[in-house]
């Protein structure tokens, strides 16, 4: 018997491919996401609401009104010099007493470090565009993020983003990312 | 001296494609694996705002939409031009963000509900009215962990 293997014809072979590469395409998205990560505060319960109260030097209040101006501790500043602000409150270079307080903590690996008691408090208006609003919420983070860059480098000789995971641990402790949105209000109540 | 002699005048060389179909397989094995799913279909416009700081999300599958826009066109008689919120395949309003909350969570395993993410995805010229009503629905929920949905520009 002398059979000759019959060749399988896979001309069709790409085509059936394509096929399938063509419907990947179509139903999948492959846009990451990316943005600005929060943590919402909890919902005060009845009886801890006066409990939180703080220190009216340790908060700068940053407000965003419907024109989307703003407003931070106290004085109508541009959202150029947000950051700088920030970044002055927190760290408080002067041991100013209008500034936040310094509470020195213990941190796990480091040691003693004085910690800043300086909360930001982020407070919009209704009518405040979105836009504007990650705007402001960007320069904050970007505040936050200078001044773990500051403390990872006078300590680390390093920037945070390039540090290991439990020096990166240490730097979020010494410099929280406290940042906190308020209950909402009227800013520009009458 | 014609050395190279040509046979068979006129008939185009047969081009080999025995290797296209694993090209093509290639691809495709790429596409699978970078990309995932889409879930839903937008009802909404979203022009998401821009931002400099931003950081990317590492557990997709953690994390839960909710799109606010203006309708797209198509919806507009039915719905108008308002910013309106979508959850899933529909519009709600903001007493449904509890039911879809739980339901999210749900679906996720017990170790993985603490890290569940809402993904707030709004048009940049929506106002916070509508976005700080959700924010609070989510906090009565204690849906905490959220993110702000943004473009990235590396300056403004």
């Amino acid at each position: 018997m002398n059979r000759i293997n019959p060749e399988i014809n896979a001309g069709s072979m790409a085509d059936i491919a394509f096929l399938l590469l063509i419907f990947f395409l179509v139903t999948t998205t492959m846009d990451v996401d990316k943005g600005l990560q929060r943590r919402l505060p909890p919902m005060p319960s009845e009886e801890n609401q006066q409990n939180a109260k703080v220190n009216r030097r340790n908060i700068m209040q940053v407000k965003l009104n419907s024109q989307d101006r703003i407003m931070a501790g106290g004085s109508p500043i541009d959202i150029s010099q947000l950051r700088d602000k920030v970044v002055e409150f927190i760290t408080n270079p002067s041991d100013s007493k209008d500034l936040p307080e310094k509470e020195v903590t213990q941190i796990d690996g480091f040691g003693a470090y004085p910690v800043s008691k300086g909360v930001i408090s982020l407070q919009n208006d209704r009518g405040t565009s979105y836009s504007s609003y990650i705007k402001v919420q960007n320069e904050l983070v970007r505040a936050f993020d200078e001044l773990r860059d500051q403390f990872a480098m006078a300590n680390f000789h390093k920037k945070y983003a390039g540090l290991d995971e439990d020096k990166q641990k240490i730097v979020r402790k010494a410099v929280p990312q406290s940042i906190s949105e308020a209950e909402p209000v009227d800013v520009t109540k009458k | 001296m014609a050395q190279f002699s040509r046979r068979n005048k006129g008939d185009m060389p047969k081009l080999n494609t025995s290797s296209l179909p694993d090209i093509i397989f290639m691809l495709l094995f790429f596409f699978m694996v970078s990309v995932t799913m889409r879930t839903t279909d937008k009802l909404v416009i979203v022009r998401e705002p821009e931002a400099t700081a931003t950081a990317k999300l590492d557990r997709k599958d953690l994390a839960s939409y909710i799109y606010v826009g203006t309708p797209i066109p198509s919806k507009q008689a039915e719905y108008g031009t308002d910013a309106r919120i979508q959850l899933n395949d529909s519009f709600k309003s903001v007493n449904d963000i509890r039911d879809f909350v739980a339901a999210e969570r749900e679906s996720l395993s017990e170790n993985d509900r603490e890290f569940m993410t809402i993904v707030i995805k709004a048009d940049e010229n929506t106002r916070m009215g509508i976005v700080t009503d959700i924010k609070q629905e989510l906090r009565r929920c204690s849906a905490l962990k959220i993110m702000y949905s943004a473009r990235t520009v590396d300056h403004f």
